[in-house]
């Protein structure tokens, strides 16, 4: 099972990019997205499905992660996401250069 | 022959220039994970560079990843991006035939059963790298271009960069001669004022005089400049398909030599005029050859 050990964070919050900060949760806490998005409306349902199937491809079970979306691309959210998570100490799995 | 009269480059962490990297109409975009990236961000630069080229379009551009070097990040982005399929890697700071040979084992190491091979591009940044310009250029077939990048390579001289440029006359023509004495092409390096379009046509008109196929780019606004250079004209059209036309009826009445408003045409002049043809049909500006 995958686990994150430190706060770290990765992103901007330039247009175009996310902002994303992860910190470890205790076991049993459960995976916790918070999102802000200029595009909420419209896209936030898929962004936190993004979000949520990076941290399941990373086999992270216990996380508390922060996105301030500023209208990123799916493969803008991917590519933040795994920088955060690499940061935090994750060991890289699949898709996760 | 590929079209690389501009190869511009885009920063590797910036979200948005990324995504938009395809509409300037660049022959080529260098997604840059090395100067325009600070070191703390090599590793977001990286994941961001390698995601844009599995899902951006980048239309007709061709796609370009310049890595760092491989004794600092390389080898990491040699791992992450080649697998992403690039067109080329523009390879910073090669001052050996040595330094082409790691870089393209480590490519091909990198390299998926079945994907496109990787091409290279050396970038002769350093005097070393001038010196053995040559030696890069024929290190390996694989290597399909060599640029000059003279802000690096001035410093390292001590000589002041200026717009007129003759602390880089040297240096250019070496480049120029090696190319194409390995049958490759010969990149310009970057005019770094964005705002002086005059200096940057004076700039370019230089270049294509001494013999490069095209330039390297550091904003999208000096893209029309330098193709509007690199295109040939309708006079140089009009001109090849005459020197064409008197090679083939020389041909076809048994005769070796032509000529052309009384200037011989030799092999020389067919081999522009061929060159010439070949450029105006890629870009459209002629019909193809029956």
């Amino acid at each position: 099972m995958g686990k994150i050990f430190t706060t770290a964070q990765a992103g901007t919050l330039e247009s175009s990019d996310i902002m994303i900060t992860v910190v470890p949760a205790a076991e049993g806490d459960g995976v916790i997205i918070e999102l802000e998005s200029i595009v909420m409306a419209q896209y936030g349902s898929a962004i936190r499905k993004t979000l949520t199937e990076v941290i399941a491809d990373q086999g992270i079970s216990d996380i508390y992660m922060k996105a301030v979306d500023r209208g990123a691309l799916d493969c803008t959210i991917r590519a933040r996401a795994l920088a955060a998570l690499g940061r935090a100490g994750a060991v890289p799995k699949g898709e996760m250069l | 022959m590929d079209l690389r009269r501009t190869m511009l480059f885009i920063p590797g962490n910036n979200p948005s220039m990324l995504q938009n990297g395809g509409v300037f109409g660049a022959d080529s975009v260098i997604l840059d994970v090395e100067d325009a990236v600070a070191p703390g961000e090599k590793d977001a630069a990286r994941l961001l560079v390698a995601h844009a080229l599995r899902n951006v379009d980048y239309g007709r551009s061709e796609t370009v990843v310049r890595i760092n070097t491989l004794d600092t990040f390389g080898k990491e982005d040699i791992r992450a991006i080649v697998p992403c399929e690039p067109d080329l890697l523009l390879i910073p700071k090669v001052e050996t035939c040595a330094d082409i040979k790691e870089a393209l084992s480590l490519v091909i190491e990198a390299e998926q059963p079945g994907q496109k091979p990787v091409n290279l591009v050396a970038l002769l940044e350093t005097p070393r790298g001038i010196a053995e310009a040559y030696n890069i250029a024929q290190a390996d077939k694989r290597v399909v271009a060599i640029a000059l990048g003279a802000e690096d390579y001035t410093a390292a001289l001590g000589a002041n960069r200026t717009k007129a440029g003759t602390e880089i006359f040297t240096a250019r023509t070496i480049v120029v001669n090696a190319a194409a004495a390995a049958g490759i092409q010969s990149i310009d390096t970057p005019f770094t004022d964005a705002n002086d379009e005059e200096g940057l046509l004076e700039d370019t008109i230089v270049a294509k005089q001494l013999g490069f196929k095209g330039k390297l780019s550091i904003n999208p606004r000096q893209i029309d400049v330098i193709h509007s250079v690199f295109n040939p004209t309708a006079h140089d059209i009009d001109w090849a398909e005459q020197v064409i036309e008197a090679i083939r009826r020389a041909e076809a009445e048994g005769s070796g030599v032509a000529s052309l408003n009384g200037k011989m045409v030799d092999a020389p002049v067919v081999n522009r005029a061929e060159r010439i043809l070949h450029l105006a049909r890629m870009l459209g500006m002629v019909k193809e050859a029956e």
